[in-house]
């Protein structure tokens, strides 16, 4: 019965498909965590650093926390103001026609370019208009990056709320905005909420788009014209340093951002569940 | 009730022209890479531009062959090291994993797959690369820095791996049960019948799986950049550093500035980036169209 073999082979090989990819994943947050956890000192969270990323001395990466705080909150608020916007119209008003394919179409290659892709064209529009590596370009080249992450997230969870819903609204001779505000977005809430995380967590952890467009420093940001400070690129530059001092940094930053996007992540999916008890089923 | 009916018709307009605004998004960035890279395209022929092995920015020399050479070798050596497990594992969470351990890995790997990929090239600088330099490569024989197109394919394929287990999961798992059930009626056992019946049916989407991984890889940037070791030759082996586009992109964006034609050879780059990726997920997009229609398989990526 070689065919029961076979099964036995196989089931072996999945198992251990499975625990070499889980294992690599965990080996990761392991090592940022092992190399990390010891550079984490008080002086690294609340000072900046100083004599540049390169060459430095003593301090902390605080510059890079709210560096990446001012990148992503900024970008999360542009992202909201196209994305509901967009993710309403596409489902209460265009949900079946032509036009909102050809959105839907449009965003799926959006979510598809390399980030990368987001920072060289952002960097195309700041010469465009005389602006230099600043907190407004990373901003803008977020926002791009989080908005087809937002608006297919939010679209899935407009299209699950139920018709009768509407319908219940409309008989009470609401308008199709009013019953979008304060039926629909209040029935899809908890899976806006996840949306909009899902987005910030990937703005916040991305490192190419904001290279050429937010650039780096080691003041605070204080001035949406000035350069500023982000985690991902904290690493990336410090990491290439020779002096130690510098590297306990990239260290440093690394366990920071990596325990921001899993705790972000973590919570996201619990909130579903906390809003969920204000939701008609 | 006058204002309400303004306020909606005002809403419609406005969330219209919102709508628009983020549609168009994507063909500008096309366009405005296009126009940027005309420069270049004028002055050099495409051919000479993707098949010419000279890099020369000063001399005006823009052979993007050792890039392109690069992108593929760390991009092609992640993704066989990737699709193997990947595809394995799917099937082993869809289709073996009791519901308890299947709710346990799930959104393990779910919340894993959102680590930024700078702090996956943290890992490789810190434990791929030696492990490459004093291990991997002493027992081939090989003496190198580490900094190698395995490195990067190595560090690739985690990030890749996610992106595969979840779509296949999600495609095998659209199948009816009744599929399965008719094989096992017969006698056929569970592998045999994921063998012959499962995967057969699944095969679509899980081509659409790899393909949109394989997107993922061409684009990435930071991860790669950080262990492959960016020095512009044709790799010959996978101990040797490559230099993929993204990489080239992101170190020279400081550069490019003074020199016109440069920036222009960096922007026409980044375009046969774009359109490369483009394709793959147009490509991914037809074969999930087609599986979505058979089976009502939901959003997978």
């Amino acid at each position: 019965m070689d065919r029961l073999l076979e099964e036995r082979v196989f089931k072996l090989l999945m198992q251990l498909s499975t625990l070499l990819i889980v294992g690599a994943l965990l080996s990761i947050v392991v090592v940022v965590f092992v190399k990390g956890m010891p550079s984490l000192t008080l002086q690294m969270l609340t000072q900046t650093s100083n004599g540049g990323y390169y060459v430095g001395k003593e301090g902390g990466v605080l510059n890079a926390i709210v560096g990446s705080l001012d990148l992503c909150g900024g970008a999360t608020v542009m992202a909201i103001a196209l994305g509901v916007p967009t993710a309403v119209y596409l489902n209460e008003y265009a949900s079946r026609s032509r036009f909102a394919a050809f959105v839907r179409n449009s965003l799926d290659l959006l979510w598809s370019v390399p980030s990368i892709i987001y920072g060289v064209f952002a960097f195309i529009l700041m010469v465009y208009v005389g602006l230099g590596t600043s907190l407004l370009g990373g901003i803008v080249a977020l926002t791009m990056l989080e908005l087809p992450i937002m608006i297919r997230g939010m679209d899935e969870v407009l299209r699950t709320v139920p018709q009768r819903l509407k319908e219940a609204s409309y008989s009470l001779g609401a308008t199709k905005l009013e019953t979008a505000v304060r039926t629909v977005m209040r029935q899809a809430f908890p899976g806006l909420m996840t949306a909009m995380l899902l987005a910030l967590g990937r703005a916040m952890g991305d490192a190419a788009s904001v290279l050429f467009t937010a650039g780096y420093t080691d003041n605070l940001p204080i001035s949406l014209f000035q350069p500023v400070a982000s985690l991902p690129l904290a690493v990336f530059f410090q990491l290439q340093t020779p002096f130690p001092v510098v590297q306990q940094r990239a260290y440093a930053s690394g366990f920071i951002l990596l325990v921001l996007i899993l705790s972000l992540s973590v919570f996201s999916r619990l909130i579903s569940k906390q809003f969920g008890r204000y939701t008609v089923r | 009730m006058a204002r309400r009916r303004t306020n909606e018709l005002v809403a419609r307009k406005v969330m219209f022209a919102v709508t628009l605004l983020t549609a168009l998004l994507t063909p500008l960035i096309l366009l405005g890479l296009l126009q940027r890279s005309a420069l270049i395209l004028e002055t050099v022929s495409l051919r000479n531009l993707i098949f010419s092995g000279s890099w020369n920015p000063d001399e005006g020399e823009f052979g993007f062959a050792p890039f392109i050479a690069g992108t593929i070798w760390v991009s092609g050596l992640a993704m066989l090291l990737a699709i193997p497990p990947s595809l394995l594992m799917a099937i082993y969470v869809a289709e073996y994993a009791s519901k308890r351990l299947r709710n346990f890995i799930k959104p393990l790997v779910d919340v894993l797959a959102g680590t930024p990929s700078v702090v996956c090239g943290l890992w490789g600088v810190l434990l791929i690369v030696p492990l490459i330099r004093d291990y991997l490569a002493p027992l081939v024989g090989v003496s190198t820095t580490g900094y190698s197109v395995l490195a990067g394919g190595l560090v690739l394929a985690i990030m890749v791996c996610p992106i595969i287990v979840s779509i296949t999961d999600e495609v095998i798992r659209a199948i009816p049960m009744e599929v399965r059930e008719a094989s096992l009626a017969v006698g056929a056992t569970q592998w045999q019948t994921v063998k012959h019946v499962v995967v057969r049916k699944a095969f679509g989407g899980i081509v659409a799986a790899i393909i949109l991984g394989f997107g993922r890889a061409f684009g990435e940037t930071m991860a790669v950049l950080m262990v492959v070791g960016n020095v512009p030759t044709l790799p010959r082996s996978i101990f040797d550093p490559a230099y993929p586009i993204p990489a080239l992109i992101a170190n020279d964006y400081g550069e490019m500035l003074s020199i016109p034609s440069y920036q222009s050879a960096l922007m026409f780059a980044a375009l046969l980036l774009l359109i490369v990726v483009f394709a793959f997920s147009v490509a991914a997009a037809v074969l999930l169209r087609g599986f979505r229609r058979r089976y009502g398989l939901g959003q997978v990526t």
